[in-house]
């Protein structure tokens, strides 16, 4: 069985199980190669998985694109208490369903990277922090450990190994801010999913006050295949700066959205007008959201010629984030769509920090006026000065993610915002 | 921060153009305080964890990409910091305007205005016209138990409230409810905060009027009261405190901060016996007996009278016996004991309520709502007097009912004794505030101020000395106690001077009460000092 919408230009590695039954028990996956990334790893030793990692030159497919080699190597060397290893499969940014496909397909993937991540990292307990709405991906996972551990390959001396790690699936209560590594710990701890302030980073105090790495899905699904065949082998794919295969999530306006493994560097036109057959109808693409909500909207312009890797978007002045690109097509009402963004991040604020907690719904209020044709351009001025303040004035960056959207937006479609001021009309009706 | 007898380390860091070395680990918030910079700050509390999430104090701090809240960030060796820089400025300005978005400015009926923050920020650094033009959320009001009322639209969500709950009183019943701007500071049960004895210190430490107190409520403007250091008589502890007054009235007690007594803190059980401190039936005159009945009589006449009386009985064979007070202060007790032994006497007694238990403080252990509740068994326990009666405060008296000497009251209130009381005695002589039937026999009633009506001092269970000063105005004639039997034990002894002023009261207290010799006035200053002359360091 195919999964739904591949194309021969995708390079298929950490997506190479999808749509195969098989890949989903441990058996089946063991026969896929799975587990020999586990098996190799632990045979390297651990600074040797680290250099590994670091020579793969993988960044963390979260979003902020952290190299993850780098941040294993600040776990502390000499061990004083517990380790931890937190997998963060609360994926909650709007556009973005890839972790949950990873998990759903190929729970054994999460499992070993995270064994091998967490041996790493001299990690004894491994918490996977999974979305609570992911009801399904949750009971695949939860069966999917419960075999690693009857099969011996997690919990005490893994396969005479010596090495012991304990793995726990944890379910979300619903909080997109939860997703925020340091909130995560919270909600881990039982609390409120309130970021921390940094310092202390959780390499030196993380979940429980121990040393903890905290790593994406898709960041711990690339581990095993980068032990199994080196790092050399996944710098064939992708830039020099960000090397691999990456999972983009498309929605929006095209013919066959879906996720598609690609190179890193692909070309944005290629993925739009190719991969994902082009925008519907006919239509011409007005803008793209190219990473999840909260970075900064491009427009068609921007888009043309624009290299999908994380240095080829801040190129183009928004950000490869975790590579959600949401397509717009010319019937696409941006200040409405701007508007349901920052609506999203008002109701998902955790509501500790003033410029958060009063400026996402504030923001929010001002597009709905002008939304309405109630607005005035003084408006705009406003809300560009409100984004400014609640830019890098926060514990976390959500106050910073629902201002992109708004000031990128003022920027590039001022026209469709006038159109709402000075007429009352929209550009656009979706 | 600790040194553990190591040399403490230090780091010299600039702060607005002025250099200062403070101990690592200061955070700049601290080390501008040291400077005489207040960095504007709602979530940070002195005597509470910093969670840095009202954003308001944030500074800038050269070669760092981002401002960076002041209350969290440790000073580094040669950090150059900026708080009035115009992006500080900007960001302040900035995020006032947040709080005010969905603020009621509902000032003109609010109890904290004049005391409170926002509108001191915003006075200051404030945008001159909000930009918002949206309707203001709208939370209404919650009756969050015992002495509590919460205005959830003035709330600035600085959670000092939640975090007092939960480190200090060790009672977590209050929490934050829901999130981003529909957070909201809630109870978990219907009581609320109803029964935790140290719930009230909520409504000092919120910075706006969103956690008022139901007793002050609509009773006087923050800039009518004036302000008093005093020191509360509810218990032993001897918390520091202001008075507030107004019109001559105490109006509510507030904590004074001192580290080494009640830190910020004060129970409720002494913030709400203040209501005694306004009684009006008062003694405002000296009274005296004479074959007429009672009249009334000025100082010089009735101080002529009592001497003469006394003079009868100086070595006379009658025993001379007083009665004295746990709230009159060390002075008033010292020139009793002195009376008492110019008169050839010894024996005074005092009566105290106890209660049967401590309430400590749970995140600040020495503070305490102790046994003792009254505020100077210490100084009366120093000059060797003797606690009589029950742990109700009533009863012991019988002696002095039959007693046949001289016969002096001070302070006691006498509410259970018959109108005989003092009737045997050769000499009946009453020294107190309030009218009372235990007086009736007294050939001369004299009437003494309440310690808020005087300057003096007080001794705790701890034996640390602590000053107060009059916040209200005595009523008619009342005099200091100290006053009045200074003048008499100076005028029947022929030696000593009376005393002109509290200090030299205090002075025949550190004599009569030798371990505290080395204090005077100034020394016990205004935070108090223990015995052995070494005024203890406190913070404020």
């Amino acid at each position: 069985m195919a999964y739904p919408y591949t194309h021969e230009k995708e390079v298929r590695i950490l997506s190479s199980g999808w749509g195969d039954p098989r890949s989903r028990t441990l058996e089946g996956w063991r026969a896929l190669g799975g587990y020999k990334g586990l098996v190799k790893g632990f045979e390297m030793g651990r600074d040797e998985v680290i250099e590994t990692v670091k020579q793969s030159g993988l960044r963390g497919r979260g979003g902020a694109g952290f190299p993850t080699g780098m941040k294993w190597s600040f776990m502390p060397k000499e061990k004083n208490g517990l380790h931890y290893l937190c997998c963060n499969a609360d994926e909650a940014e709007p556009g973005t369903f890839k972790d949950r496909e990873l998990i759903r397909w190929t729970p054994h993937q999460v499992i070993e990277g995270c064994l091998i991540a967490a041996y790493a990292i001299q990690a004894d307990h491994v918490y996977i922090y999974c979305r609570g709405e992911f009801f399904e991906a949750n009971q695949v996972l939860a069966r999917a450990v419960e075999e690693a551990y009857e099969a011996g390959i997690a919990g005490e001396d893994i396969q005479g190994s010596g090495v012991s790690i304990d793995l726990t699936v944890h379910q979300g209560a619903g909080a997109y801010i939860c997703g925020e590594e340091t909130a995560l710990m919270e909600s881990l701890e039982g609390r409120r999913g309130l970021p921390r302030i940094k310092p202390p980073f959780p390499a030196a105090v993380g979940v429980f006050g121990q040393p903890t790495t905290i790593n994406n899905v898709e960041t711990l699904c690339a581990i095993p295949h980068i032990i199994r065949h080196g790092g050399e082998w996944y710098r064939q794919w992708g830039t020099e700066k960000s090397p691999g295969t990456k999972l983009f999530c498309v929605s929006g306006h095209v013919c066959r959205p879906g996720n598609y493994e690609l190179p890193m560097g692909f070309p944005m036109n290629d993925l739009i007008h190719e991969v994902c057959g082009g925008i519907r109808d006919g239509r011409q693409l007005k803008a793209v959201i190219p990473g999840g909500a909260s970075v900064p909207i491009m427009d068609a312009e921007e888009c043309d010629g624009c290299e999908l890797c994380y240095e080829g978007v801040i190129e183009r002045g928004s950000m490869l984030g975790c590579a959600s690109v949401i397509v717009m097509d010319d019937t696409t009402n941006i200040v409405r769509q701007v508007r349901r963004m920052v609506d999203f991040f008002a109701h998902e604020s955790c509501g500790q920090c003033t410029p958060c907690r009063e400026g996402t719904t504030w923001l929010s209020r001002i597009l709905r006026r002008i939304e309405e044709g109630k607005g005035t351009e003084q408006d705009l001025d406003t809300l560009l000065d409100l984004g400014e303040k609640m830019t890098g004035t926060t514990i976390c960056v959500l106050s910073d993610s629902a201002a992109a959207p708004v000031a990128s937006s003022i920027q590039k479609f001022k026209e469709d915002y006038l159109a709402l001021i000075r007429r009352g009309e929209a550009v656009g009706a979706v | 921060m600790s040194d553990n007898g190591l040399e403490q380390q230090t780091v010299t860091v600039t702060i607005d153009g002025q250099e200062v070395t403070v101990p690592t680990g200061t955070t700049i918030l601290q080390a501008a305080e040291a400077v005489g910079t207040r960095v504007p700050h709602y979530c940070f509390h002195a005597g509470l964890s910093a969670p840095a999430q009202c954003r308001l104090c944030l500074v800038e701090v050269e070669g760092a990409p981002k401002l960076m809240p002041s209350c969290v960030t440790t000073v580094q060796e040669g950090q150059v910091v900026l708080t009035e820089s115009e992006q500080a400025r900007a960001m302040r300005e900035g995020v006032l305007e947040f709080y005010l978005a969905n603020h009621p400015l509902d000032c003109p009926i609010c109890d904290q205005s004049g005391e409170c923050e926002l509108q001191n920020y915003v006075f200051a650094e404030g945008r001159k016209h909000g930009r918002s033009r949206e309707p203001k959320r709208v939370f209404g009001r919650d009756d969050f138990g015992g002495d509590v009322l919460f205005y959830g639209d003035r709330c600035v969500m600085c959670t000092r409230c939640v975090r007092f709950m939960n480190e200090v009183a060790e009672e977590p019943l209050l929490t934050v409810v829901e999130r981003g701007d529909r957070s909201v500071i809630d109870t978990f049960f219907e009581e609320g905060v109803a029964g935790s004895p140290y719930a009230g210190n909520i409504v000092d430490i919120c910075p706006v009027g969103a956690l008022v107190s139901k007793d002050f409520l609509h009773k006087a403007r923050a800039w009518d009261l004036e302000h008093t250091p005093s020191v509360c008589p509810g218990c032993s502890q001897g918390c520091n405190i202001e008075l507030h007054t107004r019109d001559n009235i105490v109006q509510r007690l507030k904590p004074r901060l001192n580290l080494d007594v009640n830190g910020f803190w004060m129970c409720d059980y002494g913030r709400h016996r203040y209501e005694w401190l306004n009684r009006t039936d008062r003694i405002d005159e000296p009274l005296l007996v004479g074959p007429d009945g009672r009249r009334a009589s000025a100082w010089s006449n009735a101080t002529e009278e009592v001497l003469s009386r006394l003079r009868l009985s100086l070595g006379g064979e009658g025993a001379v016996l007083a009665v004295a007070s746990p709230y009159a202060s060390n002075e008033d007790l010292a020139e009793l004991r002195a009376l008492v032994t110019v008169l050839g006497g010894k024996e005074i007694v005092y009566r105290s309520p106890r209660a049967d238990e401590e309430i400590p403080l749970p995140g600040f252990p020495q503070l305490s709502r102790r046994h003792d509740l009254t505020p100077n068994s210490g100084g009366a326990d120093r000059l060797g007097m003797h606690r009589v009666g029950g742990d109700d405060g009533t009863g012991g008296l019988q002696h002095a009912e039959e007693h046949e000497g001289v016969l002096i009251v001070m302070g006691d209130e006498l509410r259970d004794v018959t109108e005989s009381f003092g009737s045997r005695a050769s000499f009946y002589l009453y020294l107190g505030s309030y009218p009372t039937h235990g007086a009736k026999a007294a050939e001369a009633i004299l009437p003494i101020t309440t310690f808020v009506e005087q300057e003096g001092s007080f001794t705790n269970c701890e034996g640390r000395v602590q000053r107060f000063w009059p916040g209200l105005q005595a009523p008619g004639l009342a005099l200091s106690a100290w006053r009045i039997l200074g003048t008499l034990a100076a005028t029947l002894s022929e030696e000593e001077e009376a005393p002109s002023g509290a200090d030299q009261a205090f002075g025949r207290f550190a004599e009569l009460a030798p371990e505290f010799s080395g204090l005077n006035f100034g020394s016990i200053g205004t935070l108090g000092a223990k015995a052995s002359g070494s005024a203890t360091s406190a913070g404020g």
